[in-house]
């Protein structure tokens, strides 16, 4: 059943166009320290808001060009000038998965130079390293949000629909509480409820809570309404008068009826994380400097500066989030063609 | 072996059952003070029209009607001298599926879509009857009991790849793989097709004999009572109208309703020129 999801998404060109893209930033994310030439928090203060470095090819190698400042933010590529790219270079130390150590690195320049293939931001750190790293946060935060929130909704909503009566209507009230507040305010209003300054690692969890509980109730409003009808299904009735307990009909007989709905709607629903993580942070309420998120590096790009002299490279985490979004919207739609059939439009 | 203490005492003993619905609209007797008994091996018939209350009695036994205010179930079940009614549902557990059985009127509903009819089948071996240690080869022996072709096989399908009487067997045997001591039969023909609808009442007659269990088969069709059943009990509109020997019944039913329902049964060689309608307003 599960694997056959996704083996049947894959068959069609935009459902494997989503899932090798999503594949390919997953990787990216997981393998961010060894691909980052430099580390998040890296300052150069002599070369803030570089533009990105090009490239050339002069004895032989690869190399990139060198520049001169010529105003305190404009700089010119010296003529002639280059410095060798050294690939699977040492540098940084990491932990590859966060648990093998390793300092090679997929590129690097000689130090003092720099590469900056996405340019530098306000201090001189590199947006390209700062990109792959706020993709582990921004990429799994969706993740780990909508497990919980899928967790919680399945769980409330299907004890909601299955043992009806008050239990039904306490948490359908609840949900319809929640889903009054409209959702920015509510993720707002959370967030000050906690205190003002946390510390980063702690930051993200609490990001992860306040999204989940955000997110869970029009899972558990939907779960309810498929657990009241899978309730009147005869083998749900079968499995009751064999004298199943509540958690084994829940777990095996509401659950994996259920299971595509709660596959699709996660898939469709992750970028909501994404998007939430990086309000958040954007509005600097979320993962704080020097970690990097894609929020929050855009919310650098709020400065006028950037529009003014054309710093475009502070705009590519907005781009990050823009594929990733789209990647998971256009995998989710697949997804829900594919389990249901009354919604397919023709395709072929 | 014990001696059995009561030997008097039926293994099932309904005494002044009700079963009332309360709705938005008032309240609904749906089972309106019935008794009936059911001896160790014997087989009880209850024969009724659409809506006549039988489903619902069958479903009070191990209290699977809605909990109250929507439902309330008064009076005394008692299965070997227990009452069922009292029990609480941790304790009824024990008896769903294991000392009382059923398999319903619609099998390709029961069956849960998403698993292997064996992986069902297996479920059931494991609840009640943890001592077996091969699961597998019980669940083949089960679909074997049944008459299913190939069961080492036929258990690795899903229930969309057998056909309707082929899923019957499938909760037949899964109702008798914990040897329950009675088993509840709920119009178990009534979605088939006519020729499997013999085949399986021939198979629950063989293996009541094989198994010596009680069974409770609720049909609202006489024809397939007679050499089924050794005693019925007819219902209309939540009351019992007519119980006896199933020969008697037959041959000299007393009820206007009973006579009715038994014109109904199609004869062979008796040509009819238009199906038997029962006239309610004689009724009352
Ligand atoms: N959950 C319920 N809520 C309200 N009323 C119910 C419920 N279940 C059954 N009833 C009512 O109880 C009465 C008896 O229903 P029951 O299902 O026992 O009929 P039946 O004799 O089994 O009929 P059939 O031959 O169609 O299966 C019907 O009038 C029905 O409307
Ligand atoms: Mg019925």
């Amino acid at each position: 059943m599960k694997e056959n999801l996704f083996i049947q998404a894959a068959r069609r060109p935009l459902g494997l166009a989503a899932m090798i893209t999503l594949g390919v930033l997953y990787l990216v994310a997981i393998f961010a320290p060894f691909i980052a030439p430099y580390q998040t928090q890296t300052q150069q203060l002599q070369k803030t808001y570089h533009p990105p470095t090009g490239l050339t090819w002069q004895d032989g190698r690869l190399q990139v060009k060198v520049y001169e400042q010529v105003d305190p933010t404009v700089y010119e590529p010296i003529p002639g000038g280059a410095a060798p790219i050294r690939f699977f270079a040492r540098g940084f130390e990491y932990k590859i998965l966060g648990l093998i150590p390793w300092d090679r690195h997929l590129f690097l320049v000689e130090a003092p130079e720099r590469i900056y293939l996405l340019g530098s931001d306000s201090t001189g750190r590199d947006v390209f390293s700062r990109l792959l790293y706020g993709a582990q946060i921004s990429l799994s935060i969706g993740l780990i949000g909508i497990t919980i929130t899928m967790t919680f909704g399945f769980l409330i909503g299907s004890l909601a629909g299955y043992f009806g009566g008050w239990v039904d209507n306490a948490a359908m009230r609840l949900v319809e509480l929640l889903m009054a507040i409209p959702g920015l305010y509510l993720l707002l209003a959370l967030r000050s409820a906690f205190a003002a300054h946390v510390p980063s690692d702690q930051m993200y969890l609490l990001i992860v809570i306040i999204l989940a509980f955000i997110g869970w109730a029009a899972t558990a409003r939907i779960i309810r309404g498929m657990s009241l009808s899978l309730r009147q299904r005869q083998f749900v009735l079968a499995a009751e008068v064999l004298g199943q307990s509540t958690w084994k009909i829940l777990t095996r007989h509401i659950l994996p009826n259920t299971f595509s709905y709660l596959i699709v709607a996660a898939t469709l629903s992750i970028p909501a994380y994404i998007l939430g993580e990086a309000a958040l942070s954007f509005l600097g309420l979320g993962i704080q400097e020097p970690s990097a998120s894609w929020g929050l590096m855009l919310s650098q790009a709020q400065d006028s500066k950037v529009f003014m002299m054309n710093l475009w490279w502070l705009l590519i985490p907005g781009a990050a989030i823009f594929v990733t979004v789209i990647a998971y919207n256009v995998l989710g739609d697949v997804l829900r063609d594919i389990v249901d059939p009354k919604m397919k439009v023709q395709s072929r | 072996m014990k001696p059995e203490p009561a030997s008097s005492q039926p293994l099932l003993d309904v005494r002044n059952l009700e079963i009332t619905f309360h709705g938005r609209d008032g309240a609904m007797k749906a089972v309106d003070n019935i008794s009936f008994a059911i001896e160790k091996g014997e087989t009880l018939a209850v024969v009724g029209e659409s809506g006549s209350g039988k489903s619902v009695t069958a479903l009070a036994m191990t209290q699977l009607l809605p909990p109250p205010p929507v439902c309330r179930v008064g009076g005394n079940i008692f299965f070997e001298g227990l009452d069922l009614l009292q029990l609480r549902q941790r304790e009824l557990r024990r008896f769903r599926g294991k000392e009382i059985a059923y398999i319903f009127q619609e099998p390709s509903t029961s069956l849960n879509p998403v698993f292997t009819v064996g992986n069902q089948i297996a479920e059931a071996v494991k609840l009640h009857r943890p001592e077996v240690n091969d699961v597998t080869a019980e669940v083949i022996r089960a679909l074997d009991l049944v008459k299913i072709r190939d069961p080492d096989k036929r258990h690795k399908d899903y229930p969309h790849q057998l056909s309707g009487g082929m899923q019957q067997r499938v909760m037949i045997a899964m109702a008798l793989a914990c040897h329950p001591k009675l088993l509840v039969a709920d119009e178990p023909t009534t979605a088939l097709d006519v020729t499997i609808q013999a085949q399986i009442m021939d198979l629950l007659k063989e293996l009541k004999t094989k198994l010596g269990m009680s069974v409770l088969m609720i049909t609202h069709n006489f024809g397939i009572v007679n050499g089924f059943a050794e005693k019925v009990v007819v219902m209309f509109r939540g009351k019992i109208v007519e119980a006896g020997e199933t020969q008697s019944v037959l041959r000299n039913p007393q009820h206007p309703y009973t006579k009715a329902l038994i014109a109904c049964i199609p004869r062979l060689g008796v040509k009819q020129q238009r199906l038997t309608t029962i006239d309610y307003a004689t009724l009352g």
